[in-house]
């Protein structure tokens, strides 16, 4: 499998797990505010100052549908992800082809890179 | 696990701010190794199935719910510094625009689910990766013992900042039983799916699996001998 079609792969499976999938999942509250319910310190929580969000709460601002709108905002929440995440490995990676300590001849590559980060 | 504002008081989350901060800062330079033209893009894409991954509640009995953390699945496939900004740049999606997980609590959720959970993951993976064989079928299955391992360890943390700056007067022995034996079970379903997913890739592409690279070298260690004996056809 080439590097671009196992990276478009991912990236869909990615995209329809966020965007599809995402609406069979359980809505039961997670062990830990299934824990803080249980024994009592739920009520300490706070709004999120982030509540007002167009994507709070995994729901999408504006769009009435529920399934629409979790997968939209899934969808959305992946392409900043990676664009977040891609962007900042793609700017601390090493320049060059390998991995390997020993990549010869490409010193001044290397010191670019350290003066770019 | 995202701890929304208010659990923990300001001093408490003032400190695993600074953890939070300083093991992001040594994680910026540690991905530096990890991270070449091939495998940058393959992080990204890592960090965005996590985030898609966490999404994927499951139930695991008496109404409680169960997802994805992701930092032994992410350590293993880019590597444990890498992880560690992938499940951080996550969190902090999910603060800033979901309102998943609070905004002065972001750095408690960077430290138990990016720091311990990737940490924690990674170490047990490597531990368990040493006792079995040097081989590609060796990864998923240590992976998912680092996973299964990874969540109550996270719950555990998660239980000692409580102790130390929970807002609400609670006994703290009844937290802990029910952070740890919840999470144990929640472990199982981190696990399952993170030998589920290790498993496909290292099926495609091992040469992508940062945790692979030491069975794939002694691999190819193994198939030098017969190519070199045995001249072209």
């Amino acid at each position: 499998m080439t590097n671009r079609r196992f990276f478009a792969a991912f990236l869909i499976v990615s995209l329809v797990i966020a965007g599809v999938a995402s609406y069979y999942a359980s809505s039961h509250p997670d062990g830990l505010e299934f824990v803080a319910e249980k024994t009592g310190f739920l009520d300490s929580a706070d709004d999120s100052p982030a509540a007002d969000s167009p994507l709070a709460d995994y729901s999408t601002t504006g769009v009435a549908d529920p399934r629409l709108s979790g997968g939209v905002a899934g969808v959305l929440g992946c392409l900043l992800v990676l664009g977040l995440a891609g962007g900042t490995f793609w700017v601390v990676r090493r320049r060059g082809e390998r991995t390997d300590q020993d990549t010869a001849g490409d010193e001044d590559v290397l010191e670019h890179a350290g003066s770019e980060g | 696990m995202h701890v929304p504002d208010g659990f923990l008081d300001a001093p408490t989350s003032l400190a695993t701010g600074v953890i939070a901060a300083g093991g992001v800062a040594l994680a910026l330079r540690g991905a530096r190794r990890e991270l070449d033209d091939r495998t940058a893009p393959m992080a990204g894409l890592v960090a965005t199935f996590v985030f898609a991954g966490q999404m994927m509640n499951f139930p695991v009995g008496a109404g409680t719910s169960g997802h994805l953390l992701g930092g032994a699945m992410a350590a293993v496939l880019a590597g444990p510094w890498t992880a560690v900004l992938c499940v951080s740049t996550v969190l902090v999606v999910q603060a800033l625009f979901m309102a998943d997980g609070g905004i002065t609590a972001l750095g408690t959720n960077i430290t138990l689910m990016a720091l311990v959970g990737v940490g924690v993951g990674w170490l047990v993976f490597v531990l368990v990766r040493s006792l079995l064989p040097k081989r590609l079928g060796a990864v998923a299955p240590a992976a998912a013992v680092g996973a299964l391992v990874s969540v109550p360890v996270a719950a555990l943390a998660f239980t000692s900042l409580f102790a130390i700056g929970g807002t609400a007067p609670v006994a703290i022995d009844t937290v802990l039983t029910a952070m740890v034996s919840w999470h144990a079970v929640i472990g199982i379903g981190e696990a399952v799916i993170t030998g589920l997913v290790v498993a496909a890739v290292v099926a495609v592409r091992p040469d992508l699996v940062y945790g692979a690279r030491p069975a794939l070298r002694a691999r190819r260690l193994e198939l030098r001998q017969p190519v070199s004996s045995g001249g072209t056809p």
